[in-house]
């Protein structure tokens, strides 16, 4: 097996199309590797693409954000703006792993590597988040929500990489969290997951929502008749729990070694629900913050 | 050699907490466990496992493994001695010498998923493990049983079809491999006269002992037939005996030289990899490396049984228990040899009962052969007598301590497993937990407590050491003993309190198979207790020497010397200047020669520690996970030589049961194959997932041992299960039979009842 450090975006698109399927990108390697020690992949090449300028680092503009694929949870989580505007895709990205995983695990690579149970996703499709795709045919830019096709696979084409993650800068009264169930504290991989964004009118009317689940069916999905039941209407309790039973209604899990179908169905709707419940507080919050600034 | 009491003597290290011997080496990371070994010229060693939970061998063909550039050596299991039926004794968990080479190396069938099928030595690890690709087997896959239900239904598939009992007579076919009764009274006809009667079943699952380090070794085979190995494990004379048993060897051959050792909890009473390696450097003529993965070690090596538990309590509406009946059915895995045995001891122990009686059976199934694992077969039995006596008290309505006080055992009570109770402190305990602020502290909603009680023995078994003078007036421990818990710290405490010197001029060494007497395995709580009073004895004889030699120095009969404070008197001459053990030891060369003595014993007149556990639980309603927020654990230590040690037991006995009641088990497929062979999924309780487990110790000196020490290691595993299983019932109300409590189980029966 090789290993190549690419310093640019060509010279990595390359590499990985000489060496077609062959190969296997790296960010921070916390799946990979595992995957290597167990022979579950057994890549002739590996491509670091951790020295590549535009994988890393994270813009705060006053559009939005970009963060790079290859930044680390931990470093996510040091970037205050980024924590301020999207705390649910903060959280998220800090539940991936331990302590020493933070350190390396990417939102990238959490993405491609593909898991239905991957935590940044459902956050960062209920963000609605769009990842930019660099590959030997150009430039693109898709919706997270389009990536994972199901388990171990993506919309990807060969050679092609993610560079970064583009989310806006939140209008007034936008509010994001994320709900994991596992049955320890950490060092687990997520039964159910819920990612929920939620913009209300000064008023508490709901403007837009949205709704996605991890580890209830082969992709994370979103789950926009769940969201339809805040739409245009003060969240009550009544509406809270009609999201959950959709939420629930729309999840198809399996049976395994981590949780029965109907564990996983079941939590899908209180996760949804308590996302839903803590998305609605922040929202509540920043429009308190900003009459208090006013 | 005369015991000396230590009764109403002053005492200067043994209750304080000095830093251990070892603990600088583990922290600076210096320390040698058994991977960290290396010899020149050294091979690999790797093992084929068998991918079928049972199946017969028709042929294994090794030609094209061998032809691999790298490979040195294969064994199979045509290259190890046929091994006669004959009990080895362990410790813990009873082995049979003909089951443990076949568990070692398959012969003629594999009974589980990991089973060792063949063995490759090579030049490096990755050719070794191509090398196991390209050895073909032929396998015969036949039905398989997993569990003890369908394993002693009529129709049953064999494990085993040549089984015999322990006289070695053929019995008749069936998966039961053992069959045990004990007690006393009539529990039968009680029962009739009792007020309230109690009677659940419980189902546990296997769980692993999880220690950190997985099994290694390497081992040495010299042209002269000389061998040495070295190797953690719980015991390197188990090591050495096992490993000549089943290769033929003597035992003089064999030279075992502990490594540190990465956590065993029972775990490591047994070889796995040992024998093998020493096999194919035999066959190399080189040293061999084995080590195994922690996919293999969830495979391989023991687990704890799985068990059904059927209990029967009897008691007056006063709360007088008048008899108690146990049925227990704990799974062997594919050899016999559960810890069935000690769970029917241990199940009606803590409590005074006129009629008692267990019935065990030690059932076959084709998973890995279970192995001990801290305080052997008790947990099981635990979570379900306590799950009674909680039933008891509620339906009594009687305060489950004062339930528990009320029938406590002690001193003089006949008990279920035979003897009467000498001194033991279970109603000392029971009281501490009682009077504790954590029993009356509030609740909030959601919240629940519980409380439970265990018991295990402190076993004595065979134990050596030897205490040396050095020239400086410094003194050399030497134990046979691996150091698991502290016991380094707490022999140099002993000794030092012996000879009245400074606790930092004691060193303790773990000696290798040639350089200190016999010891049985670090196991059944028994370290402190049996190898501490051989330290203890030991230097007892070695201040008589001093106090002769002093004598010789000072030319007055022996008769006329004492020792005290480190220095040898003249009792009834205050004018003569007292000898240090610097100053005989200089001297000895003059007056007889080097100073030391070993100490050796069966030791004999064993106790008992008691322990009660309170456990506060909160319950997510809508998830059904549980959360641990609060606990206490009250054990009586006899008396505490290093009270840090004893309270790490406690609590790491405490956080082992916990994460065995909430969400450890194996989880197999239908073909037998383990799915959560890695601690991902595996899920043992992270640090985060517990509160600081608060150590209460209670000390009821035990008669038998000069410092008054009971075994601790054990029988703080024993309360968690139930106590956590009697909080979650005060917190949601519904009574668990069946572990783990994991949220989906806890959620079904919460929406269950609503």
């Amino acid at each position: 097996m090789e290993y190549a450090s690419p310093r640019s975006l060509d010279e990595a698109i390359g590499l990985l199309s000489q060496a077609g399927v062959d190969a296997r990108p790296m960010a921070g390697g916390t799946d990979l590797l595992v995957q290597l020690r167990t022979g579950a992949r057994r890549p002739e090449l590996l491509v670091d693409l951790k020295q590549i300028p535009g994988l890393c680092g994270i813009d705060c503009g006053s559009q939005g954000f970009r963060i790079g694929a290859a930044v680390s949870g931990a470093e996510i989580g040091e970037c205050l703006p980024l924590r301020e505007a999207w705390p649910g895709v903060v959280e998220a990205a800090e539940l991936i792993g331990s302590t020493q995983i933070q350190g390396r695990a990417s939102l990238g690579g959490n993405l491609c590597n593909a898991s239905p149970a991957a935590d940044s996703v459902p956050a960062l499709i209920a963000a609605g988040a769009v990842c930019t795709l660099i590959g030997p045919a150009g430039r693109r830019e898709v919706p997270v929500d389009d990536i994972v096709r199901g388990p171990g696979e993506t919309a990807l084409g060969e050679a092609e990489i993610i560079v970064d993650f583009r989310l806006p800068r939140p209008q007034d009264g936008t509010g994001d969290a994320y709900q994991r169930m596992i049955p320890r504290t950490e060092m687990d991989i997520a039964i159910v997951g819920a990612g929920v964004s939620v913009r209300v009118a000064e008023s508490g009317e709901c403007l837009a929502c949205r709704v996605a689940l991890g580890a209830v069916a082969a992709r994370p999905i979103r789950v926009d008749e769940a969201a339809a039941a805040l739409m245009g209407r003060r969240p009550d309790s009544e509406a809270l729990e009609e999201l959950a039973a959709r939420a629930s209604a729309a999840a198809d899990p399996i049976d395994d070694k981590r949780g029965t179908r109907a564990y996983r169905t079941r939590v899908a709707g209180v996760l949804a629900r308590r996302a839903a419940e803590e998305a609605l507080r922040r929202a509540g919050d920043r429009w308190a913050a900003r009459s208090q600034s006013s | 050699m005369s015991e000396k009491s230590t009764e109403g003597r002053p005492l200067k290290w043994v209750g304080t907490r000095p830093v251990r011997p070892d603990g600088v080496e583990k922290v600076t990371g210096r320390a040698r466990y058994g991977a960290d070994f290396a010899r020149p010229d050294m091979l690999w060693g790797h093992v084929l496992r068998s991918p079928h939970a049972h199946a017969r061998i028709r042929r294994i063909d090794v030609r094209r493994a061998l032809e691999l550039d790298g490979v040195k050596a294969i064994v199979t299991g045509d290259d190890l001695p046929e091994i006669a039926s004959e009990q080895a004794f362990v410790g813990e968990e009873p082995t049979d010498y003909r089951m443990l080479s076949q568990n070692v190396l398959a012969r003629g069938k594999v009974g589980y998923v990991g089973h060792a099928v063949a063995a490759v030595a090579a030049t490096t690890s990755a050719v070794a493990e191509e090398a196991l690709r390209l050895i073909e087997v032929d396998y015969e896959i036949l039905p398989h049983v997993l569990d003890v239900l369908s394993a002693t239904a009529d129709d049953a598939p064999l494990v085993h079809d040549d089984l015999c009992d322990r006289k070695g007579v053929k019995k008749n076919p069936s998966n039961i491999a053992n069959e045990i009764e004990m007690g006393h009274g009539d529990p039968e006809a009680a029962f009739t006269n009792a007020d309230v009667v109690v009677d659940r079943s419980f189902t546990t699952q296997a769980v692993h002992q999880g220690y950190i380090e997985p099994h290694a070794c390497l081992a040495e085979a010299g042209p002269d037939g000389q061998v040495t190995i070295w190797c953690s494990s719980q015991g390197q004379f188990m090591v050495r005996g096992y490993t000549a048993k089943l290769l033929g060897l003597d035992l003089a051959q064999v030279r075992v030289v502990p490594a540190e050792i990465g956590g065993g909890f029972g775990g490591k009473t047994t070889v796995y990899l040992e024998p093998l390696a020493v096999a194919l450097s035999q066959r190399s003529g080189r040293p061999v490396k084995m080590v195994m993965s922690r996919e293999e070690v969830f495979r391989a090596t023991g687990p704890a049984s799985a068990t059904r538990i059927r209990v029967k309590i009897g008691a007056t509406k006063e709360g007088q228990f008048l008899a108690g009946e146990a049925w227990l059915d704990y799974e062997a895995g594919a050899f016999p040899g559960s810890s069935v045995a000690a769970g029917s001891m241990t199940i009606f122990a803590p409590y005074a009962f006129e009629h008692a009686r267990s019935h065990g059976r030690d059932i076959l199934v084709n998973k890995p052969k279970s192995a001990a694992y801290r305080a052997p077969g008790a947990p099981m039995a635990a979570f379900a007598v306590e799950s009674v006596v909680d039933d008891l008290a509620r339906q009594l309505e009687i305060d489950p301590i004062d339930l528990r006080l009320q029938n406590a055992a002690r001193e003089g009570v006949q008990s279920s497993f035979g003897p009467r109770y000498k001194r033991i402190g279970f109603v000392e305990t029971l009281q501490a937990a009682q009077e504790h602020p954590h029993y009356d502290a509030p609740l909030q909603p959601n919240q629940g407590r519980g409380v439970a009680a265990g018991m295990w023995f402190n076993a004595g078994l065979q134990s050596s050491a030897a205490v040396m003078v050095n020239a400086d007036g410094s003194v050399s421990v030497i134990s046979g003993n691996p150091d698991i818990g502290g016991s380094r710290a707490s022999l140099a405490m002993m000794a030092a309190e012996e000879f009245g010197i400074e606790y930092e001029k004691v060193g303790v060494r773990i000696g290798d198979t040639a350089s200190v007497g016999y010891n049985d395995v670090t196991g059944g709580s028994r370290v402190t207790l049996a190898t501490g009073k051989m330290v203890v004895e030991a230097s007892q004889e070695v201040i008589s020497q001093l106090c002769e030699r002093a004598a010789k120095v000072w030319d007055v009969d022996v008769k006329r010397v004492h020792w005290a404070d480190g220095k040898a008197k003249v009792l009834d001459d205050e004018a003569i200047e007292p000898l240090g053990l610097a100053e005989i030891a200089t001297g000895a060369a003059r007056t007889g020669g080097p100073i030391q003595a070993i100490a050796s014993g069966s030791v004999r007149g064993v106790g008992m520690s008691f322990g009660v556990h309170l456990c506060d639980v909160e319950v997510d309603p809508e998830t059904g996970k549980v959360d641990v927020i609060r606990y206490t654990a009250f054990q009586d230590a006899g008396r505490a030589i290093h009270p840090s040690y004893v309270e790490g037991q406690i609590q790491g006995g405490a956080a082992q049961g916990i994460g065995w009641a909430l969400n450890e088990e194996y989880v197999f497929d239908d073909s037998g194959r383990l799915e959560n062979s890695g601690f991902l999924d595996y899920r043992m309780p992270v640090a985060s997932d517990l509160p600081m487990i608060d150590a209460v110790i209670i000390e009821v000196p035990n008669p038998d041992h000069p410092y008054g020490v009971r075994g601790v290691g054990e029988a703080p595993i024993v309360p968690p299960i139930p106590a956590v299983v009697n909080a979650l019932r005060a917190a949601t109300g519904v009574c668990f039979s069946d572990l783990p409590v994991s949220p989906p189980r806890v959620l079904e029966a919460l929406d269950a009842v609503s």
